[in-house]
């Protein structure tokens, strides 16, 4: 069915296609509406969910850790500062194997205060266990979420899952959208089948106990097998996906790569402003190409280096800043990656658009012409800048 | 409407006077019309009366820039007073037009422009709002003036689609209907091309 909505209104309609057993809802900007038109179908009848509202996110996250260890499909949505005071019930909800939905709206971490988007919250949480899968625009956003639940829950994986959007840029825009039928969404999703649960009384379980050191690292052990395998898992489900839809996904998306000798890494909307930018620049004979990341957890390392093994220059573009002093976080696990090569391509890191910081095809285009330079005078220059910001070292 | 097969449209408004709400149903509109649609608000610490900036791209193909619009080809001013703080004609493409909420004609409002040699359109969105409402919803009135200005959907196609839009929106407050129908028919009517 043809429609037009925005990035959370497009989540929303699909957590109510999905009508999962308990929400926890607690609101932060800009992933407030997704709680709040929820809301909506749950006054209207048209969902079975237990709407359970909370004081705080780290409650919200708590209430879906304890419903999915029940026994129950538990969903939630979240930003930025919302996301760090989950932090410690991510840790808790992913060791605990429960395959819980988390929608991330996708704001700036505070501080300076900012309501605006980049990566830094989700980015921050990236070692916390959860698988990540991350959309370019409206249509993305409804089709993750709704592919959430079969890959979490599947018995080799049993991983939560975050579906990450770009916030305002993704969730308060109104663009054009396909959605599916709510009994296809159901048929898709199947019903949550888990073998062992609190209230399954043939077999009464604790969950959450004390690990001592005999036994704390096996259990890490089978967390790290089960988000490698989750790998598979993402790719039986987009192609499932693909049936119902005929909207394809992988671990990411090659745009134009086939031939390309410059190319981009990069996370979320500003795909889309990128391609437009590819676009332009192969209408003038530019080998350029795109690398969208659309998994980050688990890291398509291997596919990565592949796709980027016959390029000459790459920049990774991080919309989050890390910190690390070197390079943001795409930027670190995709050296990582290309490390193994027998020919690298030279590798710069940008970090961009923090806290709203708008980005344009220019200024995409402008990365290219410097990749360019790069590629023909052999010389990398420096490694790890910033773009769009006002000072004196602004060089890309 | 211009040649490229996009039509960009930058609305400024002063937060409270529905802005945001004209260009969500402009993409609304103009999708249930078969068009591809974008429409964003530019978002901020929001406040009543404060400038906000609302966005639209409508075209034939699915338009994957997510940035904001710094080449318009229309530009929308809810709010006169807006001319002295805002550079509105920012960027305004050569060929494009303004859309000003004003008693004045597009001649009188031209010194006010900080040097925009193009088109200038003109509309008493507040009278008639008052007129047929009751009150002062300006952002109705601008939505049928952009329409009419910029072509960029077929007037009484607009007006019957938005009435379906109206039905969905207004399900709870029907006797609304009446009254922004109204309001659009005698914009797009009193709206002065200049």
């Amino acid at each position: 069915m043809k429609s037009r909505l925005s990035g959370n209104e497009a989540v929303a309609y699909a957590l109510q296609q999905l009508n999962p057993d308990v929400m926890g809802a607690f609101p932060i900007t800009p992933s407030t509406e997704i709680p709040e038109y929820f809301a909506q179908y749950v006054a209207d009848g048209q969902v079975n969910t237990e709407f359970v509202t909370v004081e705080s996110e780290h409650s919200s996250m708590s209430v879906c850790i304890a419903a999915q260890a029940a026994g129950a499909r538990s969903v939630c949505a979240t930003s930025s500062c919302g996301l760090a005071l989950m932090y410690e019930l991510l840790y808790v909800a992913a060791s605990c194997r429960l395959p819980i939905t988390l929608a991330c709206v996708n704001r700036a971490l505070t501080g300076p205060i900012n309501i605006n988007n980049d990566h830094s919250d989700s980015m921050g949480a990236r070692d916390s266990g959860w698988i990540q899968i991350y959309a370019e625009n409206n249509q993305e956003a409804y089709d993750n979420i709704i592919m959430a639940m079969p890959i979490g829950e599947t018995p080799g994986v049993r991983l939560p899952v975050m579906s990450c959007m770009d916030g305002f840029i993704t969730s308060h825009a109104v663009e054009n959208i396909e959605l599916l039928d709510s009994d296809v969404v159901q048929g898709f999703i199947g019903e949550y089948q888990p073998e062992n649960y609190l209230l399954k009384k043939e077999n009464p379980l604790a969950v959450g106990p004390y690990d001592v050191s005999a036994y704390y690292m096996e259990h890490k052990v089978m967390q790290a097998e089960a988000m490698k395998a989750a790998k598979n898992r993402i790719l039986e489900v987009a192609a499932d996906f693909e049936k119902i839809s005929g909207r394809r996904y992988g671990l990411l998306e090659e745009y134009r790569m086939e031939d390309a000798e410059l190319a981009l890494v990069l996370i979320g909307s500003t795909a889309g402003t990128a391609k437009a930018a590819v676009d332009q620049l192969r209408a003038k004979g530019e080998k350029a190409g795109l690398v969208k990341i659309r998994v980050f957890r688990p890291f398509p390392g291997q596919e990565l280096a592949k796709v980027l093994a016959g390029t000459k220059a790459v920049a990774i573009m991080d919309k989050s800043e890390g910190l690390a002093g070197g390079g943001g976080p795409l930027f670190a696990e995709t050296r990582s990656a290309l490390y193994d090569l027998p020919e690298r391509p030279y590798l710069i890191s940008i970090v961009y658009g923090l806290g709203g910081r708008d980005v344009k095809t220019d200024d995409i285009e402008t990365v290219f012409s410097r990749l360019a330079h790069i590629s023909s005078s052999s010389q990398i220059g420096p490694v790890y800048t910033h773009m769009g910001q006002r000072s004196k070292e602004e060089t890309v | 409407m211009p040649s490229s097969n996009m039509v960009e449209i930058r609305w400024h408004g002063r937060g409270g006077q529905g802005a945001k709400m004209a260009c969500l149903l402009l993409a609304d509109v103009a999708a249930l019309e078969g068009k591809f649609v974008q429409g964003f608000p530019e978002y901020g610490p929001e406040r009543m009366g404060a400038p906000i900036t609302a966005y639209n791209r409508i075209s034939e193909k699915r338009c994957t820039v997510h940035s904001n619009i710094y080449h318009p080809d229309y530009v929308v001013v809810v709010d006169e007073s807006l001319l002295d703080s805002v550079h509105v004609t920012g960027g305004l493409r050569e060929g494009g037009a303004i859309i000003i909420n004003t008693p004045l004609s597009p001649r009188e409002i031209v010194p006010r422009l900080r040097g925009w040699q193009g088109r200038v359109c003109t509309i008493d969105a507040r009278r008639i709002s008052e007129e047929i409402l009751g009150r002062n919803f300006p952002n109705t009135p601008m939505l049928a003036a952009a329409v009419r200005v910029s072509g960029v959907l077929e007037p009484n196609r607009f007006l019957a689609s938005i009435e379906e839009s109206f039905k969905n929106k207004f399900a709870a407050k029907p006797q609304l209907i009446e009254g922004n129908m109204a309001t659009l028919q005698r914009s797009m009517e009193e709206v002065q091309l200049g």
